[in-house]
């Protein structure tokens, strides 16, 4: 029996990975709680791509909008009224979610990449290293976040930027202890040894056997740490930290607070913003939740 | 390099791990050698310290003293000695399921050690070759399967292949079958033997098992607490063991019904705390049954270390004075 | 009447989404009282999940069907009451010994005494006493009682494991791989324990293993199952030294007997793997792997039959055995 003239060994692997993702979605599609989820999070990324189709920026600056009434509720002035200094709250809302959800992922790429550095060559070497990335790691654990924000902030001075940095420095801890204590099991996995004997360098090790047995516990990591980014940068911006110039949804709920939008009884101006933070940061724990149920290893030997 | 040169030779090795109560004294004195196209079983109970021996022969644990020779020459745990090293003595595990990764094709698992060591040559060609001498035929058909896919036999063969890709003059084998099947283990001490006599290689098989071990050993050493306490040849030391430890093990091998079995008390000791004398005394049949002290030794098993092999006083005082006679 | 009396006993596993697997499929076992019987068999073989359908303790849905007769009572009809005032002052079932089989956080004398608590009939049955006599009386000092699992061997913990089981007396014990994950020596101590025990106490034995030479000294009879089946049973000399079932034979020959030349540098095995439960080979499941396989055994569903006295063996080999095309 002659062997099949098949695609070389590369590309079949290729193949197999791929069908295995489908695989994967093909779950994904059928938990309910996660694919609400997805489609919230479609919409406002949609919404926040659109939005200079969506809405005038111009809108967003008090000087264009003289003309507005102030606090004019949804009936009179549309879609969503206007807030104090007469700007079109849907305007802003539309505009802040492109900040919120900006800062969002961005800070959330930058905590995960360095808690996911730390964690992995803490765990990975142990020992000394290991001890000395744990302890900065409890550092800034300890230390309140609020405080180290603010002091943070107030010292790089507001933008967008400076926001990313800070939730970004102050947000890699939790994320580097769970992928250290991860890593220290699966330094201990027979494959490792086996990769070891065969002359691997720790390099090598890392990258080929830790990094891809470690990344399902990232990824659900990152999906997870999205609403807790969004939400500290809400509340920076709530606490006037964040670029005065950028909307955002937590400087859409500083700025009702700020003008007394609570006491004229002006909903339209708070709500929508607060839903929009809710929403985006259910939105994620549904799909990482869901994402850590599907990239469950006993769950996919039992679908074998 | 002569042929008296054995393959690996272990010279009064010791190596330690901390302990709360002191050091273990895992591996604590031990002179072995391994032979050219030799399989050795390496015997013992756990605890015994044969995985932690095996392993720093593999250049996987640095001793704490002593020295590890391999071909004469004493092993560098420099990155490019243990490289080189790497590629002359290769491992085969004891869980063959936790040994792969299971996100790595089988192709990739036995492609790893050759595209480490930057072998020459074709390397799909290789792999195959390493299947199909591992009895995974066709090779091809296996390449893109994962580990869940195959059984615990076939894993087992896709490490030999893996270890054996690389060529090399020694396997060191920690307890390759005692994960898998009883059905299924003949089939792999079988391959392990044919390796044997057609790549050339030699074999040191660590194992509780001494049917294994008359099954597939030309010699075997039998370990106690950190020491080898006797090594013979296979069918020397399982049909007549000198040392009294070898010969409770062989009493209580289920399959032996023409010997008593001499169940010892207890279990064996922490290595954090060796008896003093000789190690087995506080177990020895010979010093509870007061055979010891009748021949007049019993001061020197509790209060002196047997450096000798088999590591008995009564043995080495019948051979010196032949006043003890061993009963078959 | 016997002890025990299992007919028919068949096991289907309903795990969601996925087919029923098949795990036992017709199994008949008889045992009197402080009678051995050895069951040996390897993964796959449906050995635990027999052991789990005489307690009841497999997984909800779970199809058991078929009659364990208790003294002439149906464990599988019993209400959960009566099941519950049974298991253990009946019927008890020792486990390998490994960690998790144990409370971890929970002291051995602790855990041995909530089972004496949780049976006792009366005041004077519920006696914390006891727990030093069971410690006792399987090798173990009174004070462990105070030790974790953790700080004690794997032997200790078997033994503990042991005691637990004999905690309220039952007459039949279910041994479920209590020796496979111990060192020789402590594998001796733990069956020359069992069988003193049995000796004893008059305790009727199920000794389950994959290891078909540790029942040769401690059972009277063994059956060896394959894919769900019993494939054979008889005394255990026999069946270890001459097994009837090519299956048997096979097995027996990878416990290399030490001394014996034809096992020296002759590792015997069978080639393939025991069958998975969800595809059990057609006819006789064994006839991918025989040695002596013929034409007819693909497509014969081959019954035990007698092969010589109180043996009975399922092969076509067998004089006598009745072929079904």
């Amino acid at each position: 029996m002659s062997a099949v003239a098949a695609p070389s060994a590369r590309r079949i692997a290729w193949i197999r990975r791929r069908r295995a993702l489908s695989r994967a979605w093909g779950q994904f599609r059928h938990h309910t709680p996660g694919m609400i989820g997805l489609g919230i999070l479609v919409a406002a990324v949609l919404m926040a791509i659109a939005a200079p189709l969506l809405a005038d920026e111009a809108g967003l600056r008090a000087i264009n909008v003289t003309h507005n009434p102030t606090f004019a509720n949804p009936s009179e002035f549309g879609p969503l009224g206007t807030d104090s200094l007469g700007r079109d709250v849907m305007t802003q809302f539309i505009w802040g979610a492109r900040t919120s959800l900006l800062v969002g992922l961005a800070a959330t790429i930058l905590a995960i990449l360095i808690g996911s550095i730390v964690g992995i060559t803490a765990g990975f070497y142990g020992g000394k290293i290991g001890g000395v990335l744990m302890r900065i790691t409890e550092w800034f654990l300890v230390i309140p976040f609020l405080p180290l924000a603010i002091v943070l902030a107030a010292i790089l001075g507001p933008s967008v930027k400076n926001i990313i940095l800070v939730i970004g420095i102050t947000s890699w801890p939790s994320t580097a202890r769970l992928i250290a204590a991860q890593v220290l099991t699966l330094r201990e996995r027979d494959y490792v040894d086996r990769s070891r004997a065969l002359g691997a360098s720790n390099w090598h090790l890392m990258t080929r056997h830790i990094v891809p047995n470690v990344s399902p516990l990232i990824l659900a990591n990152t999906t997870l740490t999205v609403p807790i980014v969004i939400l500290s940068e809400a509340t920076l911006s709530f606490l006037g930290l964040g670029d005065p110039t950028n909307p955002s949804w937590g400087k859409m709920l500083d700025d009702a607070f700020e003008t007394g939008a609570v006491t004229a009884e002006a909903w339209w101006v708070f709500i929508p913003p607060g839903l929009g933070i809710l929403l985006v940061a259910l939105a994620f724990t549904l799909c990482g939740t869901a994402l850590e149920e599907i990239l469950d290893p006993r769950l996919r030997d039992r679908n074998k | 390099m002569n042929d008296a040169t054995p393959l690996v030779e272990v010279r009064d090795l010791h190596v330690q791990y901390p302990g709360r109560d002191g050091p273990a004294r895992a591996v604590d004195g031990v002179n072995l050698e391994v032979r050219e196209g030799e399989t050795l079983a390496l015997v013992g109970e756990s605890g015994c310290g044969k995985t932690t021996l095996a392993r720093t022969i593999m250049g996987l644990r640095r001793p704490t003293s002593g020295e590890v020779r391999f071909r004469g020459e004493p092993l560098s745990y420099k990155r490019a000695g243990l490289r080189e090293h790497r590629r002359r003595a290769q491992m085969i595990f004891q869980d063959p399921t936790g040994a792969l990764n299971a996100r790595q094709t089988l192709y990739e698992a036995v492609a790893e050690g050759i595209r480490i060591q930057g072998l020459k040559g074709d390397e799909e060609q290789i792999v195959a070759e390493a299947l199909a001498n591992a009895g995974m035929r066709p090779p091809e058909s296996f390449f893109t399967r994962y580990p869940y896919e195959i059984s615990g036999g076939q894993r087992q063969r896709v490490i030999i292949a893996g270890a054996m890709a690389l060529d090399p003059d020694l396997l060191v084998a920690d307890e390759p079958v005692s994960a898998l099947d009883a059905s299924v283990r003949g089939e792999i001490l079988a391959l392990m033997l044919r390796l044997v006599r057609q790549a050339g290689v030699s074999i040191l098989v660590v194992t509780h098992d001494l049917g294994l071990a008359w099954n597939i050993a030309d010699r075997v050493a039998v370990m106690y607490l950190g020491r080898i306490v006797e090594d013979a040849p296979a069918e020397q030391l399982l049909t007549a063991p000198q040392h009294p430890y070898t010969r409770a093990l062989l009493s209580v091998v289920p399959e032996t019904t023409h010997t008593e079995p001499q169940i010892l008390r207890g279990e064996t000791p922490d290595p954090t705390r060796i008896p003093s004398g000789c190690r087995f005394h506080p177990r020895c049949p010979l010093v509870e049954s007061g055979e010891a002290a009748r021949l007049g030794i019993e001061k020197q098993c509790t209060g002196e270390d047997p450096l000798f092999l088999p590591a008995c006083h009564a043995v080495r005082s019948a051979d010196e004075h032949e006043a003890y006679v061993h009963e078959r | 009447m016997s002890l025990l009396e299992v007919s028919d006993l068949r096991v289907t596993y309903n795990a969601a989404s996925q087919a029923p697997i098949p795990a036992v499929r017709g199994i008949d076992v008889t045992l009197d009282v402080g009678e051995t019987l050895g069951i040996a068999g390897e993964s796959g073989c449906g050995k635990s999940s027999m052991a789990g359908a005489l307690l009841r303790l497999l997984p909800k849905g779970t199809e058991v069907t078929g009659d364990v007769l208790l003294d002439g009572e149906d464990v599988l009809e019993m209400k959960p009451g009566r099941l519950r005032a049974v298991r253990w002052t009946e019927l008890a079932i020792v486990f390998q010994g490994a960690l998790h089989t144990l409370n971890p956080v929970q002291r051995v004398g602790d855990q041995i005494y909530e089972a004496i608590k949780l049976h006792a009939k009366s005041a004077s049955d519920d006696d914390p006493k006891r727990v030093a006599d069971l410690l006792e009386l399987v090798g173990l000092p009174a004070r462990r009682s105070r030790a974790y699992p953790h700080e004690l061997s794997g032997g200790q913990r078997q033994r503990v494991l042991i005691g637990l089981a004999l905690a309220c007396d039952p007459r039949l014990l279910i041994a479920d791989e209590p020796t496979t994950a111990l060192d020789v020596m402590v594998q001796a101590q733990v069956l020359r324990l069992l069988a003193e025990l049995q000796r004893e106490l008059g305790l009727a034995i199920i000794f389950i293993t994959h290891d078909l030479s540790t029942l040769v000294n401690v059972c009277r009879r063994i059956a060896v199952m394959y894919a769900g089946r019993i494939v054979e049973h008889g005394p255990n000399d026999k069946v270890f030294a001459d097994g009837a079932h090519p299956y048997t034979r096979a097995l027996s020959a990878a416990f290399p007997v030490i001394g014996e030349a034809e096992f020296r540098m002759n590792p015997s095995g069978l080639s393939g793997d025991p069958p998975d439960p969800r595809h059990v080979p057609s006819g006789c499941p064994f006839h991918p792997r025989c040695a002596v396989v013929t034409d007819v055994c693909p497509h014969t569903e081959v019954e035990l039959w007698p092969a010589g006295p109180s043996r009975e063996a399922a092969c076509v080999h067998v004089s006598g055995a009745p072929v079904r095309a």
